[in-house]
């Protein structure tokens, strides 16, 4: 993915240059290898700063909400169908987005990098499938799709939905059999051992919320967690109040989630909150035949009334 | 919503949805009398909890 980078400057110094967007939403180089953030550029000089790597796992469809005037966003696949699902929910406007669409081949796992070498990373390079890693202690090279996080490997919407320029050429959609392995697992298990395993999941949450802050699905002004008239949920670290954030919060996302898996990206603490929106993104499929996020004209079926939804749920 | 409780481990027969028009007397009986049966049999809750001892 190196290579797209001088495209995505190019285009990007194009549109500064000729004043069609006072921004352009992209990726910089973080302050230590792998860890790169987001940034806003507003002028032509600072192109050179924008980066993109297999380590940028971020969604910036988050930020595109919160801009006014005209923006440019650097879109990947996920992020695309975040960016289709705020215009659907007029968070943003589309005549407002220009967006610089990456084909995607995947997101690495920080966390499984991490594990991998020995020692603290001090230098991170790509070269197509190839990445090369080294701490003080050892130069390591592995395959990125031996590192892939786990949402990418169940990806099958690599190339951006909407876009009006690419970076690069679009790639091959994954076939997958099974989209829901992981689901599947679950829902094989007894209620004690499903409630055992989320318990388990969620025991190191020290609820920072910064699940919710990267997604770019959550942007009420105040968020149902800081209300405090009413209530809703305990600020604490009592486990059924961690559980009900984590179970309202999920539910918050159902028809909405792209799986760009930003929140697990985010998580300080390694938790894989993904397993409580997949099961929501499988029912989506399964009930309504939807996936969101891939067509600016439709509603998202929980928005939507039809008379042929499903009700078997009710008496 | 009962499909991701059921996933995070609460029983199926714990929760329940319906909709009874306020004539419907007879449907409302009929529906508390088939969830406290159900609910009795699955015994107490004991997720989503708070313990405030």
């Amino acid at each position: 993915m190196d290579t797209c980078i001088e495209k995505i400057r190019a285009i990007a110094r194009d549109l500064l240059e000729k004043g069609t967007v006072e921004k352009v939403l992209g990726f910089a180089d973080g302050t230590i290898p792998m860890a790169t953030s987001p940034i806003a550029i507003t002028s032509k000089e600072d192109v050179d700063k924008l980066t993109f790597t297999s380590t940028c796992g971020l969604n910036l469809a988050n930020y595109a909400s919160k801009e006014k005037g005209k923006i440019a966003v650097i879109a990947k696949g996920c992020d695309s169908r975040n960016l289709v699902t705020h215009i659907v929910e007029n968070q943003v406007q589309r005549d407002n987005l220009y967006i610089i669409g990456v084909p995607c081949t995947g997101m690495v796992d920080k966390v499984k990098v991490a594990s991998a070498i020995e020692g603290e990373i001090s230098g991170f390079e790509e070269d197509g499938d190839t990445l090369k890693v080294t701490s003080s202690l050892q130069t390591l090279t592995v395959d990125k799709n031996d590192v892939l996080k786990d949402n990418c490997r169940y990806c099958t919407h690599r190339n951006p939905v909407l876009y009006d320029e690419l970076a690069s050429d679009l790639v091959e959609e994954q076939e997958l059999d099974n989209p829901f392995p992981d689901v599947d697992a679950i829902e094989a298990l007894d209620p004690e051992a499903k409630w055992q395993h989320f318990q388990d999941l969620t025991q190191n949450c020290i609820r920072c919320y910064a699940c919710r802050n990267a997604c770019p699905l959550c942007y009420c002004p105040t968020c149902f967690v800081d209300e405090s008239g009413p209530q809703w949920v305990g600020k604490g670290q009592n486990k059924t109040d961690v559980d009900t954030f984590h179970f309202l919060r999920a539910f918050h996302c159902a028809g909405r989630c792209t799986d760009c898996g930003a929140c697990v990206e985010a998580c300080p603490m390694g938790i894989n909150v993904r397993d409580f929106t997949r099961k929501l993104n499988k029912d989506a499929l399964d009930m309504f035949g939807w996936e969101a996020g891939l067509d600016i004209t439709k509603r998202p079926p929980l928005d939507a009334y039809s008379p042929e939804d499903p009700n078997d749920f009710i008496k | 919503m009962g499909n991701l409780l059921e996933h995070m481990g609460i029983e199926k027969d714990r929760v329940h949805f319906s909709w009874i028009s306020s004539a419907e007397a007879t449907k409302f009986v009929d529906v508390v009398r088939e969830i406290s049966e159900k609910v009795k049999a699955l015994g107490p809750n004991t997720k989503f909890v708070k313990d405030y001892n």
